[in-house]
């Protein structure tokens, strides 16, 4: 009979969710015109200082936009660039999703390790902070020599971007477990090697998945870096040639994909967050 | 109680001390304690006056500076699923549902998966939690999460459950349908109950025996079998008495040391 009550009582708490799209309905129709407020006025704006002006040095946004149809579906200016978006794109994505890809191979593995084994912990730990704030940047001249111009020194600044958010935020989540939960699993018993698979992982997950959003974001950041050095193809090939070129509509489409694709690609992965990571508080 | 051999746990001039900041702080000294099978005990006393300590050396998470913790005359080495604890703070995993936390203990054991299923069944309806199998500890309240932590233990054929201030974050009408619960639970399944709290009357209205604790250094005072007939009434003659004499035992060292 108690048990019902109280079941009963915190029945709200649980169906929650269900009453939420209600209350949210203005919330919902809101944020995406509050959203829009902020570009449109600087979408006015740069029309306004830019439209009709003779010599200015930046187009008006009506000229990127047709530059940008231009690079994407071809048949206004028929130049280098027409109809090309989907070859640097895809260059530029597979560089990304390669890089990230193999960061997060190494560097989930090996911050696991850091974190729960002190001896792996003393060796590499501070070799790895000192690396640690030196700009990916400045690693450019060394790539060049080790991997030589082109796409694979790209790919190493990709990977070597993504790979330090992913690392720190993996030893994070491990060496802040809730010791509790240790002896939680210990006095049920579930002991060494097993709490490594039944506590650790799962608990650290959440920070796991933090790091690798993170580094997604810098693998988005570096490319163009990477890539503007030697690389044929690729979103930042295509800004460094435009540049020289003197096309900075064209500048000014890249940067708008790369924008617009590095945001889908956080969505996709907080998406992915959400499904894995239903039971904690922090992303469902 | 009477000295009977055998008793499923014991204590034998038990002291803690730990290092805090350079200092050496003496957390239990020189205790001893017999418990014996299917025994209802309270632990209870000041703040900082060893029954957490006390507790989780039994639990076998801390081992005693000096002196022995037996369990059926067998030394405790560590902690096992025959001693279970239930935390203040519940101690749940998470990314569990209510089902999978009761089911990591027989599952970490090796059962059976269609055991481990039946398992799970049994407790999650004996606390009540049969519409709440499949929620995550976040969408609980606290006191469905410390039916959570109690059917955990249970399920795992625990024979000695610690309970650690367990329904001390819960308000009164929770605690105190927890409290009789928790009696049906011991009343049916013989358990053994080491059970830490601040409350006089909870110690009185669910022990057999109360033992009471004293701080700096923390130790035992003295024991007091409660005698009062099941279920207890919490407004009844005797049981005000005795509330009366434990409030007094308690005071007398209050007195001497802020709590
Ligand atoms: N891990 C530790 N390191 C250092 N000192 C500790 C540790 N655990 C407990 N102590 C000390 O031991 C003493 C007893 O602590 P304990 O937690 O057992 O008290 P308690 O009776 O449970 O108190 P409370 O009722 O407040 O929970 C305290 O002085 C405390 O500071
Ligand atoms: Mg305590």
């Amino acid at each position: 009979m108690s048990l019902l009550l109280e079941a009963g009582r915190a029945a709200p708490a649980a169906a929650e969710p269900a009453s939420k799209p209600r209350a949210g309905l203005l919330a919902r129709l809101g944020n995406p015109l509050l959203a829009i407020i902020f570009p449109l006025g600087v979408l006015a704006i740069w029309h306004f200082f830019t439209y009709g002006q003779k010599y200015s040095l930046i187009p008006p946004p009506s000229e990127v936009a047709v530059a940008l149809y231009d690079l994407t579906f071809g048949g206004i200016f028929d130049d280098a660039f027409s109809r090309t978006l989907h070859v640097h794109l895809l260059a530029s994505l597979s560089r990304v999703y390669g890089g990230f890809a193999i960061a997060a191979a190494v560097a989930i593995p090996l911050g696991l390790l850091i974190g729960r084994v002190a001896v792996v912990r003393r060796v590499l730990d501070p070799t790895l902070q000192v690396l640690r704030p030196i700009p990916v940047t400045a690693w450019l001249p060394l790539a060049m020599i080790m991997f030589g111009l082109g796409p694979r020194s790209a790919f190493f600044l990709v990977c070597l971007g993504a790979f330090y958010p992913i690392l720190v935020n993996t030893i994070f989540g491990v060496r802040s477990v809730d010791p509790r939960l240790f002896e939680a699993a210990s006095m049920l018993g579930c002991q060494d090697t097993a709490q490594f698979y039944r506590v650790v992982l799962p608990a650290s997950l959440p920070a796991i998945f933090t790091g690798l959003r993170l580094g997604l974001g810098f693998a988005w950041v570096v490319i163009v870096v990477g890539e503007m050095t030697g690389v044929q193809t690729g979103l930042g090939a295509i800004i460094m040639e435009a540049r020289q070129l003197s096309r900075t509509e064209i500048v000014i489409c890249g940067m708008i994909v790369i924008g617009i694709a590095g945001f889908i690609s956080d969505r996709l992965v907080m998406l992915l967050g959400k499904r894995l990571l239903r039971w904690s508080p922090n992303f469902a | 109680m009477p000295d009977t051999p055998n008793p499923i746990l014991e204590l034998r001039g038990v002291s803690k001390q730990f290092e805090l900041q350079g200092q050496r702080v003496e957390a239990l000294r020189d205790a001893h304690l017999r418990v014996h099978k299917g025994e209802f005990v309270c632990l209870i006393g000041a703040s900082g006056c060893g029954k957490s300590t006390l507790l989780r050396i039994v639990a076998g998470f801390e081992s005693p500076t000096v002196g022995e913790a037996l369990m059926w005359g067998m030394p405790i080495a560590g902690p096992g699923p025959e001693r279970g604890m239930v935390f203040q703070d519940y101690g749940l995993f998470p990314w569990l549902t209510v089902r999978g936390n009761i089911a990591f203990g027989p599952q970490s054991r090796g059962r059976p998966a269609a055991e481990v299923k039946d398992t799970v069944e049994r407790f999650i309806s004996l606390v009540g939690l049969q519409r709440f199998a499949d929620a995550y500890p976040h969408q609980l309240s606290g006191g469905m999460k410390q039916r959570v932590a109690i059917a955990r233990v249970l399920a795992n054929d625990a024979e000695v459950v610690l309970m650690d201030e367990p329904f001390g974050a819960l308000d009164a009408m929770t605690r105190e349908r927890l409290q009789d619960e928790l009696l049906e639970i011991w009343q049916r399944t013989g358990l053994t109950v080491l059970f830490v709290t601040h409350s006089i009357e909870e110690a009185i209205f669910l022990a057999d025996r109360i033992v009471v604790m004293s701080p700096s250094p923390g130790r035992i005072e003295s024991e007091t079998a409660v005698l009062l007939p099941r279920p207890r009434d919490v407004v009844a003659a005797d049981f005000n008495d005795m509330r009366g004499r434990l409030s007094q035992q308690l005071h007398s060292h209050h007195g001497r040391k802020a709590a």
